[in-house]
């Protein structure tokens, strides 16, 4: 299988706009992961199921994850005069990292027997109806699964042809897999019940 | 007189057997209770098991599912009710027709089991519809859904008819159909049927 | 056609159409599944499928359950294969975390795994039957052999269902005395039930009838729609995970991938019972080759296992098809997101292509042919 240096320089070379990144994963699986931006996803997705040497023309899982918003310890230069002299000294900066949510999509090939390749999507921010393009035109097997994303998480995919709740009823409003979200409170709470309300 | 069970005893000795309508009754339909054919979840897998050649629910006189609820007299609520399920359940227990009864099949069914915390999940189906048996497991033994078979059917042999006391579907004051809670934007609506349950601080027996 | 002659046809139409829904409470959706069906006297026009009505919040609940601690739940999602749905998480998990797995232990899950397809296959046959009007004939025939295997999980497990066997690292508990004598003894048996089941089954006229052309997808549609599973290869593309991944011990053992060439019902039929017979293959070598050793990895830590931040995802093939866990840690005590690949909802894809054009008797044998458990599509 080509390794995932080459795919990005393939996908560059067809797509010469798009911004394709790696996302290493330091964990034992090695399962690393391409972040594409939303703009070209579907020419980019296209290009990747359509390439006879990468042939990646099965989607086996698609799914969302949400990050929080998140403060992250910097160790900043500073320069300070201190008593006429110039110092460069290092001082830690607590920074915030605007949380967002992301799609991620398991690619194989079932004609090479290859795979996965990973693609990811971020949006900016966590509001309430974030859009990100829908890759259903490309892999048919998204179809089910993006309407889940948008059910439990409030990604709108731009280009599904029938963009609907698929879990939960029609009128329900929340997004129950958003990392803030609450359930409703029972008319009768039992001990067992408190324990396993997430912590606030 | 029947009531005298050494005159019955004694009677019987010379062929003569006395008996009340209300136990002939009670005792028909006791050992010819259709359920309704309603699989939820992981215990429906069990329900049909204890249908075949195994455990044989036809024994008890019970292996006749029904899929129309009309036709059925008992309700086997195998597995958790969710709650897009759950008016669905109340408007099948409405269509079914009196005298009826309810058997709550597994941890789910009872209290909401492994699932309580989930968004979804109806914490127990006694919150909506009156129920008569509860079969702890999860999932019960095909032999825990006949032994509450069989109990159902002791509790149905003894149920009055009439006078003080008597059954449910004999009391004209007892409602045979409940509310069937709607879908709002956060949770079902009505939390529960204030008719069969009440949470435990406002004197519900649970 | 001139524009008023359209009108009135389609006008003419609509009051012919006829709009039906099935389920959730219909002896032939497998539980609680629903179509929205529109008719055209008996022809199925346009159908829509509506999930949810089991969706009992698997993913959520795992977010805040420990690792170990979702063993269990991952019983009840595919409720008829609860080793093979733990054997996908322990997989995905050890991927995370970079376990590794004794032999025995390797031996022992592709042992009972194999019991999994067996007994879910034999469970298919009998409620598609049901579902073609073979009012429970053929599923007791196949609940009677069901049980058998049941048994063998009961005796090394302690469950019939909701096994909960499993471990990172390996199993839980080694098998019992006989237990191994026992398995041999009813993999012996089991091809004589299939010979009766192929006999009574696969000639029968109304089976043929009732499947031959029905639900038709070709190859290509299904890689697009990400079928998997005996779904898929009834349409004729080679791919098994236990032969492209080669997870476990699979490489060990001689066992052919069975395809099918239409892509029909009946094909799909057939696949199920064909497996079934690599499956013994595949039993008789593993049950004979058992290594003895440990059944787990000593150093594998189960309880308060905290993995290193990052994620994996491990799949296996399932009875119903490529059951995957993607995991995503971030160096607590709790997954921070658990995702459950469920072939099951994915294999419904393309099942309004499959339906249209058909009669709607004929809805009812499609979807049993595609053998769904609702616990897995809506978990």
């Amino acid at each position: 299988m080509l390794d995932l240096e080459t795919i990005i320089k393939r996908v560059q070379e067809a797509v010469p706009s798009c911004r394709i990144e790696l996302v290493s994963n330091e964990s034992h699986s090695g399962h690393h992961s391409l972040l594409v931006d939303d703009g070209h996803a579907v020419e980019v997705a296209r290009f990747l199921r359509d390439a006879p040497d990468i042939c990646l023309d099965y989607a086996s899982n698609v799914t969302g994850i949400d990050w929080l918003n998140s403060t992250v310890k910097e160790k900043v230069p500073v320069t300070e005069t201190v008593e006429g002299e110039e110092k460069v000294n290092e001082k830690t900066v607590e920074k915030t990292v605007p949380g967002y949510l992301e799609v991620v999509y398991h690619l194989y090939s079932m004609r090479l027997k290859q795979g996965p390749v990973i693609l990811r999507m971020r949006t900016g921010n966590r509001d309430p109806d974030v859009h990100l393009p829908s890759l259903t035109p490309v892999y048919r097997s998204a179809e089910l699964q993006e309407r889940e994303v948008y059910d439990l998480f409030g990604i709108v995919f731009d280009g599904h042809p029938d963009m609907r709740r698929l879990l939960m009823w029609e009128e329900f409003e929340d997004h129950p897999m958003r990392k803030d979200y609450f359930p409703p409170e029972e008319s009768d709470e039992s001990p067992i019940d408190e324990q396993a309300r997430p912590k606030q | 007189m029947t009531e005298d069970k050494q005159l019955q005893d004694e009677l019987a000795l010379y062929g003569v057997h006395l008996t009340l309508l209300e136990q002939v009754y009670n005792w028909g339909r006791s050992n010819s209770l259709w359920p309704l054919q309603f699989g939820l979840a992981c215990c429906a897998i069990e329900m049909i098991a204890s249908v075949t050649a195994r455990y044989d629910l036809g024994r008890f006189g019970s292996e006749i599912f029904r899929p129309s609820p009309r036709q059925a007299d008992l309700m086997i609520v195998s597995g958790t009710v969710t709650k897009k399920m759950a008016p669905q359940v109340v408007r099948l227990y409405n269509q079914m027709a009196e005298p009826k009864y309810v058997l709550a099949m597994g941890a789910c069914a009872i209290s909401g089991g492994p699932f309580k915390g989930g968004y979804n999940v109806v914490k127990g189906i006694d919150r909506y519809i009156p129920v008569d048996i509860f079969v702890p497991g999860c999932p019960p033994r095909p032999e825990a859904l006949l032994n509450g078979i069989i109990h159902l059917q002791e509790t149905i042999r003894r149920q009055k008819l009439s006078g003080p006391g008597k059954a449910r579907h004999a009391d004209r004051d007892q409602p045979s159909e409940y509310a069937i809670p709607e879908e709002g934007g956060r949770d079902l609506v009505p939390q529960y049927n204030a008719e069969t349950w009440r949470p435990s601080w406002q004197g519900g027996g649970k | 056609m001139t524009s008023t002659e359209e009108v009135e046809s389609i006008s003419e139409k609509s009051e012919r159409l006829l709009n039906i829904s099935m389920g959730p409470q219909h002896p032939s959706t497998h539980g609680v599944f629903r179509m929205k069906a529109v008719l055209d006297g008996e022809t199925v026009v346009k159908l829509t499928p509506v999930f949810g009505y089991l969706h009992r919040n698997h993913e959520k609940l795992a977010e805040r359950t420990s690792y170990l601690g979702n063993m269990p739940y991952t019983d009840r999602l595919d409720y008829f294969c609860s080793l093979t749905n733990n054997w996908a998480y322990a997989l995905s998990v050890e991927r995370l975390a970079g376990i590794e797995v004794p032999e025995r232990a390797e031996y022992l899950r592709v042992i009972t795994a194999e019991l999994t397809r067996l007994q879910n296959h034999l469970a298919f046959l009998g409620f598609l039957l049901n579902d073609m009007g073979v009012w429970a004939t053929v599923l007791i025939y196949g609940f009677r052999e069901r049980e058998k295997i049941l048994d063998l999980f009961e005796s090394l497990t302690g469950a019939r269902m909701m096994c909960n066997y499993m471990r990172f690292g390996g199993c839980r508990c080694d098998v019992p005395d006989g237990w191994v004598e026992e398995a041999k003894r009813i993999t012996d048996e089991l091809p004589g039930v299939l010979d009766e089941l192929e006999q009574l089954l696969t000639d029968n006229e109304i089976v043929v009838a009732r499947t031959q052309g029905v639900g038709t997808v070709p190859g290509r549609k299904a890689i697009n729609a990400g079928l998997t599973g005996p779904v898929l290869r009834a349409s004729g593309v080679n791919y098994d995970v236990r032969k492209v991944d080669s997870y476990g011990v699979y490489d060990r053992f001689d066992f052919s991938v069975p395809l099918g060439s239409v892509g029909d019902c009946y094909d799909r039929f057939m696949l199920r019972l064909l497996e079934m017979r690599q499956s013994l293959n595949i039993l008789k070598a593993a049950l004979n080759e058992l290594p003895s050793g440990p059944i787990i990895n000593p150093k594998a830590k189960n309880r308060n296992l905290r993995p290193p931040a990052g994620e994996a995802y491990g799949r296996i093939e399932s009875p119903k098809g490529e059951l995957g866990f993607y995991l995503v840690s971030d160096k607590s005590g709790t997954p921070y997101r658990y995702r459950v690949r469920p072939p099951s909802l994915v294999n419904l894809t393309l099942l309004e292509d499959m339906c249209v054009g058909q009669k709607v008797a004929d809805v009812v044998v499609i979807l049993g042919s595609i053998d769904i458990i609702l616990g897995e599509v809506d978990r």
